[in-house]
């Protein structure tokens, strides 16, 4: 039951940043690594909120702002200084290790195990009934990752977002519309950023403390949530119908990228409790994604003879 | 109405490659005209698009259109006057959207992309009704998405998309030269006849002979850079294809081709 419950609190957290890699990896087609600097950013800067004795739920709307402003960094080298996708996340990723390290005041650890978190403070003692505890993170988390899916799938149905999919799908066709794609492209990774950001302060609140290294290999779970979303409940990517128990369901892509980062995080503790180490984590990461790509191409291929 | 001043276009400048396309082109296409261009490969027909376009700067001289100079004006904002379809059929449609996010994204162009809803409800049966007109069937097939239609299909949609909103230019970059025969033909007729009912003053590049003999009100032949040839009123109604064709012969042979 721990276990289980340990999966879900890490695979939603973990989700919330998985959107916005959907955002830069699927809908705009850029390989954006700044998320492995936005999620620890968000992390340094709720720490030192909190500490400074700041409300946690305004320290989510602070972090997802100065993720957005990291990402518009991120976008505004790509475009205005025409540095390849990659490079700009890179070169955005390692100056935000140094600003991370400044944000929770000069330090690689800071813990806030004392002081009250969106999961820990004196509303919820009164409100939840004892018996109800263990699942509190759940539901909170899921409240949360309900309510950023919902606005996602809001906004990518406005005009603006109808545009947002348009320049990853076909670049001429915004010029033709008479937009502007870098400033398109630039929304996307601010979006995509803030999700990090926000992500990395959730986590930072539920573990109880921030660590500069959370965010390495943040995009290649990031990736990986949403390729096994993808991949499982949408292969075509839209709306998959799929049958169950006699009923038709329909899946989002959105839905489908945090059920991956739940389904990912699940595949994970298996690992670990295979008998693997904690120190093996990493590795497992890679080769779990490395699985991922090479089963997912080979899915695509055969789809193609059949065609 | 558009105007090309003195253009000089270099390719690759500066290099041992340095290749002249353009020097002290001038060309000027009235309100209303359908101009058809033709040209052997590497004429500068392309070339010329994109410079009215702004895809590619120029290296001197001026392009008008009307009183305003938009030499300098970056390639999206001059796209609010201008509605252009691509040789590829790819380029006219987001392949991963449906039919009606396409026909609804053509329809907001020159609004704001702001957060209202991206498809107006009540346009939709303006969709069908204007999908209809193509009678290819698209009317019906609203929520599929664009990437599964034919290169026949989706070139109508684009020219449709393209000409959708209130536009002063027409531009039509070998729209046709993608597709089989029969579909050609269908997409010109519905070329010619988007142009009467909008008025729209066109250009269109083509290697169809047949095509620029037959559409249109002036006719240009280009070779190296320039108009070798340029017919309007009279003379162009009473050009066919055995005069084109002879013409180009001479100047291809002139070429050592």
């Amino acid at each position: 039951m721990t276990l289980l419950l340990g999966i879900f609190e890490e695979g939603l957290i973990y989700a919330l940043m998985a959107l916005g890699v959907y955002i830069t990896y699927k809908i705009l087609d850029f390989p954006d690594l700044s998320v492995d600097s936005t999620f620890p950013m968000g992390a340094a800067l709720t720490a030192s909120a909190i500490l400074a004795g700041q409300n946690p739920v305004v320290t989510l709307f602070l972090s997802f702002l100065a993720g957005a402003a990291a990402g518009c960094v991120t976008g505004l080298i790509h475009v205005k200084l025409k540095v390849r996708d990659l490079l700009s996340g890179i070169i955005v990723m390692t100056g935000l290790y140094s600003l991370n390290l400044r944000f929770a005041g000069g330090r690689a650890n800071v813990p806030i195990f004392t002081q009250e978190t969106i999961f820990e403070n004196p509303y919820l003692d009164r409100l939840v009934p004892p018996k109800a505890r263990p699942f509190t993170v759940v539901v909170i988390l899921l409240f949360l990752v309900l309510a950023c899916k919902i606005l996602l799938d809001l906004y990518l149905n406005t005009r603006s977002g109808r545009l947002l999919r348009a320049v990853g799908d076909n670049e001429t066709l915004v010029t033709s519309l008479a937009k502007d794609k870098g400033i398109v492209k630039i929304t996307g990774l601010a979006i995509a950023n803030g999700f990090a950001s926000l992500a990395g302060s959730v986590y930072c609140q539920h573990k109880g403390f921030f660590e500069i290294s959370v965010g390495t290999g943040t995009i290649v779970m990031g990736l990986a949530s949403v390729i096994i979303g993808i991949q499982v409940f949408c292969p075509d990517h839209r709306p998959y119908l799929f049958k169950l128990l006699g009923r038709t369901f329909s899946l989002k892509p959105t839905t489908a990228v945090v059920a991956g980062s739940v389904i990912y995080k699940a595949c994970i503790s298996l690992a670990i409790s295979f008998g693997l180490e904690a120190n093996d984590l990493k590795l497992i990461t890679s080769a779990l994604f490395l699985a991922i790509l090479v089963l997912s191409s080979q899915r695509r291929k055969k789809v193609k003879v059949h065609a | 109405m558009l105007k090309l001043n003195h253009i000089c276009k270099y390719y690759h400048p500066g290099t041992v490659n340095q290749m002249c396309l353009f020097q002290d082109f001038n060309l000027s296409v009235k309100k209303g005209q359908f101009l058809s261009v033709v040209g052997s490969n590497g004429s500068g027909k392309t070339s010329m698009l994109n410079i009215i376009c702004g895809s590619i700067p120029v290296d001197s001289g001026a392009i008008y259109i009307g009183k305003e100079n938009i030499t300098h004006m970056p390639e999206f904002k001059r796209q609010r006057r201008i509605g252009r379809v691509y040789q590829n059929p790819a380029m006219g449609t987001c392949p991963h959207m449906t039919i009606l996010e396409n026909m609804a994204l053509a329809d907001n162009k020159g609004k704001p992309f702001n957060l209202r809803p991206g498809t107006n409800r009540r346009r939709i049966d303006y969709y069908r009704h204007q999908l209809k007109t193509l009678g290819l069937g698209l009317e019906d097939k609203l929520q599929i998405r664009a990437g599964v239609l034919s290169g026949g299909q989706r070139q109508a949609m684009a020219l449709l998309m393209a000409a959708m909103t209130p536009i002063d230019f027409l531009i039509l970059d070998e729209h046709t030269a993608a597709l089989d025969p029969k579909t050609a033909e269908t997409i010109m007729v519905l070329t010619g006849k988007i142009v009467k009912e909008k008025g729209l003053t066109t250009i269109m590049v083509t290697h169809n002979l047949r095509y620029a003999a037959e559409y249109g009100d002036r006719l240009l032949m280009m070779h190296q850079g320039k108009a070798v040839l340029d017919l309007a009123g009279q003379e162009k109604q009473a050009v066919g294809i055995q005069d084109l064709l002879e013409k180009f012969n001479a100047i291809s042979v002139e070429c050592g081709n």
